[in-house]
């Protein structure tokens, strides 16, 4: 049924995109730009909830606003049907929309620039396939002075480095492969990266985990307590595929990003990823010692623990594998921003279903039962249990982040 | 005006255990699948996170899973020549609402019947001649065996991910397990629970009695598992919040637990809540169900056309729906003609309350709905009849669920029901006190049975059904016999106070006994005593099937209908997969 409905959108596409210069009957070329889109996870945010495929619409929250991801079906007037090749192709490497107005980077040419002129066309042919849609979107809703696109030409010269991907010599080819998606189209230090103060990758940290959204991206870096030193390549395969592992589960945005794309991804690409991940040169910079046991604020929280979590998260702290996380040994829990640790505690949370690990478990809120002292008890024994060892969690930083699930914007 | 909704291949009446069973079986078959629930949504993580699931008032006091009586009711007689009367409030029976019905408020004691309980007339009747039993008694055969559903009750087994330890394996008696079971294929997924102190004392006491005590087969599992639909499910806590609540730790099986994660990931799955199925539509030959037509909360009435029709819901209500769409001839208690509601049967239960010595601390709040431990000496046909003067039996245990504030408060005999005395006794008797109990069999007969009330209606105008079920001598005998075994069992675990209480009549309904009703639409292989046949298929109308509720079980046996529930969901599950939908139409 798909295939039908494919090539009945193709034959739409057909007649009314001037741009289509390839071969109507070339599929390999959609099929790889299909999957190019899954590695870029176009849909995750050019498809809204419920949404047509790629119609647009899925407002992106930012630190400096709201930009609503636009319609990138072939329709003409309010699709990408209109945009020549070389304009599609400036857009995805140079951020030039057309017209050569300025994208904002929301949209990831920082990181789509790595993909070649061949990759971006074969996205093109595939997105051309697909059902126009009639769905005008008002991109920009940011304010003055940022809705000024101009501002994106001072940004691109401090934050924006232009280039297609070039393989390092002397690592595999499965390494290089990593590298590729993971630093282009995967564009995985668009949340993993600290930014800057005007929202740029702050390229002396790259993967060092970020805030955003109200969530912490956890680090990518190889360190022993708070990056990935701990996940095997088999582990960091298994949480992108099916958002489980023997170390957590996936939620909050990254539940989003393994629903559109990394679930749909192959198992080499996976396995690639997590080869680079495992090995991309960035030194492990953790030092945190484990608190003493006996402080007051260990105590109450290892009480607090003992009666609110380990009936799942089990007093050893090893939870139940795909079920309830591990919090010993993890890396979410020694991250140093514990934001998306605060958030669980507080508001809960649901892990992702996919077909391989369909269960879906949830964390409750906890927020009408603790106080902002024990929550912040509470995580500092869990930051420093079991081997665990990260600084402690304040009560004030406890109540901001109470205030920021409040009240989001 | 019933709004007509586009076509499904299947209706399902009911997300519970079958309905929901039955359902991922034919949607992942292929096939487009509506389920229709009465009650609300209802999901682990949204309606029963640990930090607010364990409220004893909320759920084991108010009810909050049950069906309301302004919903809909029953009305209730025990004898043929007493008028009925609507029961305003459940006491005696708890039926569920909404999605998991009884299959998410159970306690998870996961059993199978005997192999002899399947063919239980001939059986008896060949061990004690027919003059054993009641001259009354419409017990039958069931139209499946022991080994037809063995591979069945298999099945259900590695959805709930069951702790328990074999008893016997492909024949082979095993050390520690029930010895009397009929022939596993394989062991339990996972083993059995570990035993709080009291079912401990109970197991060295039965031993020393020559009994054969074993851990009860229990869906509050023992450890994490993953079942056979991927999902994944945790290890009991031992909380004691099992029966009338719904499990936050995911280590209670139930539809939410163990089937709905894979099931709503179908697309050409849908599940409509709080939507009532009025009746079951027919075609004008009357042999052909069309769909069925519900009510939702806003009172429009929708008509829902489909292939097939499952009557999923908990057992009363089946039958209910069967007399109310006109499938079937209704049960004449006086003529012993027709079907629909004929060999309603129930569970008969007694216990023996305990009062150890002083200084002993059974810490009872250390319990799950399904934990303790059992004897199976005195069930069904497991002992010789001969000389007793009944037939059936009843499984003897230490099972109690929970040691929680408000329901738990052993008292000695002679306590006054209030004030000081017994607030002083009651802080004496919670480490000392105890309830051992007796599951057993209710046989049918011929003046207990389903029918349409004639003068009370529902919200819609419906007659309520009418049960007529009062407790017959075999049954009260057997208590007797079984509840003094208890006592014996009582005495053997040194208790300093031991007070048998076997079950004694009239039935009443302002008691809880057990939410075990069963028949109304029995099983069998003839339609003059059955509704349905071996396939839970009806007779009447072969594209309506009952695929396992309770209501299809001839008679009742000493044990938990669950297991076999689900055991049949899964064999007409399978009889529809590849018999019927090759050729629909009647199977038999």
């Amino acid at each position: 049924m798909r295939a039908i409905l494919s090539s009945a959108a193709l034959a739409t596409a057909l007649a009314t995109s001037p741009a289509l210069s390839q071969n109507p009957q070339d599929f390999s070329q959609i099929e790889r730009g299909r999957y190019l889109s899954i590695l870029g996870d176009c849909a995750g945010c050019h498809t809204a909830p419920g949404g047509k495929p790629m119609a647009g619409g899925l407002a992106i929250g930012t630190p400096f606003g709201k930009i609503i991801a636009p319609n990138i079906t072939p329709d003409v007037d309010t699709g990408i049907g209109a945009m020549s090749d070389d304009q599609f192709v400036a857009a995805l490497q140079e951020g030039r929309g057309k017209g050569g107005q300025r994208l904002y980077p929301a949209m990831p040419y920082i990181y789509y620039t790595k993909m070649s002129r061949e990759d971006i066309l074969a996205i093109r042919a595939y997105l051309n396939s697909l059902q126009p849609v009639v769905n005008a979107v008002v991109a920009d809703q940011l304010p003055f002075p940022l809705d000024q696109r101009a501002v994106m030409i001072v940004w691109n010269t401090l934050n924006f480095t232009p280039g297609r991907f070039r393989p390092v010599e002397g690592k595999s080819a499965e390494w290089n492969r990593g590298y590729f998606i993971v630093e282009g189209p995967g564009h995985c230090g668009a949340c993993h990266t600290p930014k800057g103060i005007l929202g740029g990758d702050k390229t002396k940290r790259l993967y060092e985990g970020a805030a955003l959204s109200g969530w912490f991206a956890p680090a990518l870096t190889p360190d022993a307590r708070s990056g990935l030193a701990a996940w095997s390549v088999e582990d960091i395969a298994t949480y992108l595929k099916t958002g489980a592992n023997k170390w957590t589960l996936a939620s909050g945005p990254m539940a989003d990003v393994i629903t559109a794309s990394t679930k749909h991804m192959r198992d080499d690409d996976l396995r690639a990823i997590a080869t680079y991940l495992k090995d991309h040169g960035k030194p492990a910079r953790d030092t945190a010692k484990p608190l003493a046991g006996n402080g007051a604020a260990m105590k109450a929280g290892a009480a607090i623990y003992k009666d609110n979590c380990s009936a799942c998260h089990r007093d050893d702290g090893m939870g139940a594998p795909g079920l309830f996380p591990r919090l010993a040994g993890s890396a979410n829990v020694q991250s140093r921003d514990v934001t998306t640790l605060a958030r669980v505690v507080l508001a809960g949370t649901r892990a992702v279903s996919t077909d391989a690990a369909p269960t879906a478990p949830a964390m409750p809120s906890f927020s009408w039962r603790l106080t902002d002292g024990e929550v912040a008890n509470l995580l500092t024994y869990i930051r420093n249990g079991w081997g665990n060892a990260a600084s402690a969690v304040s009560a004030s930083g406890i109540a901001g982040h109470r205030k920021q699930l409040a009240s989001p914007n | 005006m019933a709004q007509k909704l586009p076509h499904k291949n299947v209706v399902i009446v009911g997300l519970g255990w079958t309905g929901s069973i039955l359902a991922y079986e034919l949607a992942s078959a292929g096939l487009d699948v509506v389920a229709i629930e009465r009650g609300p949504w209802r999901d682990t993580a949204a309606d029963f996170p640990p930090s607010t699931s364990p409220d004893e008032l909320r759920y084991a006091t108010r009810l909050d899973l049950f069906l309301r009586p302004a919903q809909d009711t029953l009305t209730f007689r025990n004898k043929m020549n007493e008028t009925a009367l609507p029961i305003r409030s459940f006491i005696g029976f708890l039926p569920g609402n909404g999605v998991g019905g009884a299959g998410l408020h159970w306690n998870g004691q996961l059993w199978r019947f005997l192999p002899s309980d399947f063919k239980l007339r001939s059986h008896l009747t060949q061990r004690y001649g027919a003059s054993a039993l009641a001259a009354d008694t419409t017990i039958q055969d069931w139209p499946v065996s022991y080994d037809d559903l063995e591979p069945f009750y298999q099945k259900f087994d590695a959805l709930c991910g069951t702790s328990g330890k074999a008893g016997n394996l492909k024949g082979k008696i095993q050390v520690g397990g029930n010895p009397f079971e009929g022939a596993r294929a394989a062991e339990y997924p996972t083993p059995p629970l570990k035993q709080p102190y009291a079912p401990t004392l109970f197991g060295k006491a039965a031993s020393s009695l020559g009994y054969h005590p074993f851990p009860q087969p229990s869906c509050n599992l023992s450890e994490p598992y993953t079942n056979s639909l991927g999902v994944k499910m945790g290890q009991c806590t031992f909380c004691g919040f099992c029966e009338r609540f719904g499990c936050g730790n995911y280590s209670k099986s139930s539809p939410q637990a163990c089937v709905l994660p894979a099931l709503m990931r179908l697309p050409n799955f849908t599940a409509r809540t709080e939507s009532e199925v009025l009746r079951v539509n027919l075609d004008s030959t009357g042999k052909k169900a069309t769909g069925v037509t519900f009510v939702d909360t806003s009172g429009q009435e929708f008509e829902q056309p489909a292939d097939m029709v499952l009557l999923c819901a908990f057992g009363l209500f089946n039958v209910r729906l069967m007399l109310l769409s006109g499938i079937g001839t209704p049960y004449d208690p006086t003529t012993g003609k027709g079907v629909v509601g004929r060999n309603y049967a129930y569970q008969t239960t007694s216990g023996v309350s305990i009062m150890m010595k002083k200084g002993t601390r059974l810490n009872p709040f250390i319990s799950s709905g399904a934990g303790g431990v059992v004897i199976d000496d005195f069930n069904g046909d497991n002992f010789d009849h001969a000389g007793l003067g009944f037939v059936g039996g009843a499984a003897l245990s230490a099972t109690q669920s929970n040691g929680r504030p408000i329901s738990t408060r052993p008292v000695a005999p002679g306590t006054p029901a209030w004030g000081a005395a017994w607030k002083k006794a009651t802080v004496e008797g919670y480490q000392r006190g105890y309830g051992l109990g007796t599951q057993g069999s209710s046989y049918s007969y011929k003046d207990c049975y389903l029918d349409l009330d004639p003068t009370y209606k529902d919200r819609f105008g419906r007659p309520l059904m009418r049960l007529t079920f009062d407790f017959h001598e075999n049954e009260l005998k057997m208590s007797a016999y079984v509840t003094e075994k208890l006592a014996g069992i009582a005495r053997a675990m040194d208790a300093e106070i031991v007070t048998p209480h076997p079950r004694t009549g009239p039935y009443t309904i302002t008691q809880y006994q057990s939410t075990h009703n069963t028949g109304g639409t029995v099983m069998g292989s003839d339609p003059s005593d059955s509704v349905v046949n071996r396939y839970c298929q009806s007779w009447d109308v072969p594209n309506l099937f009952i695929p396992g509720g309770a209501s299809v079980f001839p008679q009742n046996h000493g044990y938990n209908p669950t297991g076999t529930v689900g055991a049949l969901a899964y064999w007409t599950a399978d009889a529809i997969k590849q018999r019927y939908l090759k050729n629909p139409g009647a199977l038999l």
